[in-house]
Formats: structure tokens, sequence, C-alpha cells
């Protein structure tokens, strides 16, 4: 009661300082996390464009070329062959993916007695990984031992030994069923959440004015999904270009080293004949496709104008 | 009239459930088959392991044949399971601490450059890992780590942080600050308040944190198989190219299906478990 003003004055002070003392602190917890990133990440990718301009070998001295490895690049047939089939492969497998999410997500969309199994259920192979899914279906699409083509000689269906590996075709699209079987239920999963976040009234709204189901489903979900859509198309083509595990592991880029995967050359180049300097600028050059697909889709989709 | 409406709207409900069950089981077993077809194969014994699963089940009974088999690749596959199991509990304990510290830094404090700090946590997202592979290959062989697990761990944890920081940042954003001004008051300060009173108010948050991080590190290949280069050292995937790659130009099927299973069954185990909080992390970062 005596002096007001002093005992104001004292919190005053120490709030100011432990505002003070607050911005040390906080830098205190988040530096772990920054220290981390900093010479785990960031310091990487500084470091992956310095050596992009040099030819780095594994041993010995490193050599200042300039360009030189990047117009190495622009001529090499087959990183551009690598290119032209990572392309072919994200197109299809994310057609392919989208083909199956989507009925999917539309089936799970509903609260019915059994739903909740049937999301775990198409859930189950996106939890184990990529490498696990390719060991498993390479067994499965073995010749002599698998499941595939033995139940198909079986059934009267080839008179022959089916063996699914052998050609280009027939490997490409066992792969394409193994990524779709991995990942579809992921792809449902994000769009179902699309699906949910659109207002029921609306729906009802349309119907009561007579729109058949196509028409519902054309000019009311799809716009209202889009922003949810990008998202999953976006996940699935940079997850498709950056593919590596399933040609590694089924095909060993066969056959005819046909199914060399961007990852993989890049792979090849810096640790199987240790160019490190022109893995490096390949890399580079696969960040650069990466960031300018993501700004491509983002655009065609007009994500960010709610018009 | 009434009766026979009521009939035909039941019947169509009973048709309408059953395609509506058709599909569904349809596609469960899509999903499910290749799991039960490898872990009920695998159990058949070794020379039957090498023969088409049709049927799938054992026919000359039970046998663990595949697995010892399995076990006699790499290190025997207990070192290379225990390989696995460890980095991917220290990428887990890692991964909450820091995220922890770091989203509880970004929530309650402020200082100079936060929002720098965040966006570059949240940007390495953009950059895929397998692009900075080659140097990454050069500073831990500079730091001594290459061919370590301590180094493989370290890669882990840095590459779950963008997902993890945001999602501890969020939960930290969802408690309440009166409750950390109660408990000032009562005296718990910095590193105590966080733990004994923050700490179980984010737990879900750290429950989505910790079994994203298991799952990546325990399926991870890609990096394991560059950064590991001693026989020992494998982790389960890196193992497996060994075994897919044969022996005399052979390959142990049997052997294959076991691998598949013993890394497998920890990943569905988890899942099952602790799914409400794998998909809530799905789902809250699908609506960012």
């Amino acid at each position: 009661m005596t002096s007001p003003a002093l005992t104001l004055a004292v919190p005053a002070s120490s709030r100011r300082r432990r505002a003070r003392m607050g911005q040390w602190q906080g830098l205190l917890y988040i530096a772990p996390a920054m220290a981390l990133v900093i010479v785990f990440f960031v310091i990487p990718v500084l470091f992956t464009f310095w050596m992009s301009f040099h030819d780095w070998p594994l041993l010995g001295q490193p050599e200042w070329i300039g360009l030189g490895n990047y117009v190495r690049l622009l001529t090499d047939t087959r990183f551009l062959s690598s290119l032209r089939f990572t392309a072919y492969y994200t197109v299809i497998t994310t057609i392919a993916i989208f083909v199956v999410a989507f009925p999917l997500a539309i089936f799970v969309e509903k609260q019915r007695r059994g739903v909740g199994f049937y999301r775990t259920v198409f859930f189950m192979p996106v939890v184990v990984g990529l490498a696990t899914a390719s060991l498993l279906w390479v067994w499965l699409a073995n010749v002599d031992s698998g499941l595939i083509g033995p139940a198909i000689r079986m059934m009267g269906f080839a008179g022959k030994k089916v063996n699914l590996l052998a050609t280009f075709d027939s490997a490409f699209w066992t792969i394409i069923v193994m990524v779709v079987w991995k990942v579809a239920g992921f792809t449902m999963i994000i769009l179902l959440t699309g699906l949910q976040s659109i207002p029921v009234e609306l729906n009802e709204a349309a119907r009561i004015d007579g729109a058949g189901s196509w028409q519902r489903f054309r000019h009311l979900t799809l716009p209202l999904m889009r922003r949810t859509i990008a998202l999953a198309l976006i996940l699935s083509v940079t997850g498709s270009v950056l593919a590596f595990d399933q040609f590694y592991i089924m095909t060993s880029g066969g056959p005819q080293n046909r199914m060399i995967s961007v990852v993989y050359y890049i792979f090849n180049q810096s640790f199987v004949s240790f160019h490190l300097g022109y893995g490096s600028a390949l890399s580079i050059a696969l960040l650069g496709i990466l960031i300018v697909l993501s700004v491509v889709q983002l655009r065609l989709l007009r994500v960010g104008d709610d018009k | 009239m009434s009766v026979d409406a009521k009939q035909a709207r039941q019947r169509r409900k009973f048709w309408g459930g059953f395609g509506y069950h058709a599909f569904g089981i349809g596609a469960a077993l899509f999903f499910f088959a290749p799991f039960a077809w490898t872990g009920l194969a695998s159990l058949r014994t070794g020379t039957e392991a090498q023969q088409p699963p049709l049927p799938p089940w054992p026919t000359h009974g039970v046998s663990f044949d595949t697995y010892a088999v399995l076990n006699t690749f790499g290190a025997g596959v207990w070192q290379h399971v225990f390989n696995s199991t460890i980095v991917a509990l220290a990428t887990v304990v890692l991964t909450v601490i820091v995220s922890l510290l770091a989203g509880y830094g970004f929530s309650r404090y402020r200082f100079p450059l936060k929002n720098v700090f965040f966006v570059l946590i949240i940007a390495t997202l953009m950059i895929p890992f397998q692009s900075i592979l080659t140097p990454l290959f050069i500073i831990l062989a500079k730091l001594g780590l290459n061919n370590s697990l301590v180094g493989l761990v370290l890669v882990y944890v840095t590459l779950q942080l963008p997902f993890s920081v945001f999602m501890m940042r969020n939960a930290f954003d969802a408690v309440p600050r009166e409750i950390e001004e109660a408990a000032r008051i009562d005296g718990a300060r910095d590193l105590k308040l966080l733990i004994r009173v923050l700490l179980p108010l984010v737990m879900p948050g750290v429950a989505t944190v910790a079994i994203f991080a298991f799952l990546n590190s325990w399926n991870e290949f890609l990096a394991a198989l560059i950064l590991l280069s001693d026989n020992e050292k494998y982790t389960l995937p890196v193992l497996m190219t060994a075994v897919r790659a044969g022996r005399l130009g052979a390959i142990n099927w049997g052997a294959v299906q076991a691998g598949v299973m013993v890394m497998t069954i920890p990943c569905l185990a988890v899942f099952l478990i602790l799914q409400r909080y794998y998909m809530r992390g799905l789902m809250a970062g699908a609506v960012k």
C-alpha cells in the first residue's frame, strides 16, 4: 500500500529482463534443430552446387571445370533416356494411382458399417517400406518360384513359363501394379480429407436441382477438391520422379538397362562410377525439374486464386 | 401398397449393402493378400519354399527353415534386426527430443529471425534428400561418421525434422497459455515446466512424430545403401539386397519371404496399434 510505484516498477523491469532473456532462450530451444538442418541439409545443398562445377573424383584433387558438367549432361544420351523413362513412368503411375485411389476414397467416405476396417486394410501397404514391397513383389513375379506366373500357367492361359520380369512391358506393368498396391491407400486418405471438407448441404441442393451423380461429381466435387487434388498430384508426381528402390530391387535397371530412372542414374554416376561432380550436376538438374513441375501443377490447378 | 414399397426399399438396401461389401472385400483382398501369402509361404519347409506358393500354406508341416536360411546371410539376421532397431529407436528418441524443444521454442518465444528459421526448416521438404546424397556422403566422411549407424541416425533425424517441428509447434500452439502461467506461479520453470507440465499435454503430437520417425527410419533404403559399407552394419533393407542378389546365381526365395516378414511385421504392428495417431498426423499434414 505504501508505495505502489515501487511494486509496479519491479515486475516491469523483471518482465523486460525476462523478455530479453527469452530471446536467447528461444534460440537455445531451436538450436539443436537448426544445427542438424544446417549441417545435414543447408550445407549439403550449397555443397552440391559447388561440387557440380568440378570434376570431383572419390580420391584425389577436385578440379574446377566451370559449366563442364552441365554441358555434358545436355548431350548425355543415357541421362536423356533416363529422363524419358522417368517421365513415362511418372505419367503412367500417377494416372494408375488416381484411377484406383479416387473410387476407393469415395467408397470409404460414407460412414457405414465396416468402413473403418476397409480404410485400415487399404492403407496397410503404405506403412511398409518401398524396398520391402519391391522384394515381396519381385518374389510374386518370379518365373519359377513366384505366384503370378505359375498361377497364370496353372489356369491354362499360357503354355510355357511366364516370366513377367523378362520383357520391358510386362516388367513395367508389374512395377506399376506393385506401386499402386503400395501407394493407393495413401492417396485415398489424402483425397478423403478433401471429400469430407465438402459441405453435405451443397450436394443435397444440387441433387434437389436435378443434377445426376456424374454431374455432381464433375461440377461440384472436383472443383471443390482442387487443393486436395493438387496436393495428391504433387506428392504422387514427386514420389514417382524420385523412384529408385523398385527399379534397383525388382529389375536392377533391366531389361536391357531400359529401367534406369533419374535417381538410379545419379546413384550409378556418383556411387558406382564415382563421378561425384557429375552426379552433383545431375542432382541440381533433378532439383530444377522438380521445382518446375510443382509450380506448373499448382498453376494448372489454379491453386491460390479463389474464385 | 405401402408394404410393397417398404419391402422394395428393404430389398434395395440389402443389395446395396451387398454390392458395397462385395467391392470392399474384393479390394481388401487385393491389399491384404500379398502379406498373407508371404507370411504363410515363409512357414514352408526348405525345399517347398522354392516352389510356387500354390497353395500358399505349408503342406509338409510348418517349419522355420526359411528364417534359418535368412540367418546365414550377412552377419546373421539378429545382428541386422538389432541394427535396424537401434537406428529406428535412436531416430525416434532424437527426433522427439529435438522437435519437442524446437516446437516449444517456435510456439512460445520471440527471438530475432524466428520466421526465417522456421521457413528454413520447413523448406527442406521442398528439396528431396536424394539430390543431396553425394555431398552428404562426403560431409559424413569429413566428420568421421561415414559407414556408421550414428551418421545414418543423424541424417534420418534431419529428414524427419520439417514434419516433426511443424507438428510439435502446432501441438504447443493448441495448449492454452494460462496453464503455463499457473505452473510458473507454482514455481515450475523452463525445462522442468516443459517436461512436467507441458509434455503430457502434447503427448498425442509426440506419438505422431514418433510413429513417423520409426516407420521412415525402419524402411529407408537408399541412404542406408550409400552410407553403410560394412557388412555387419547393414540395416535390414540393405541386407536384403544381398539375399535378393543370391549366391552363385541362385536366389533363395524362402529367405526373401522370411526377410519380407521380418521387415513388415513391426511396421504393421506399430500402425495397427497406434493407428489413431498416425492418421491424425497424416490428415494434419494434408489439410495444411
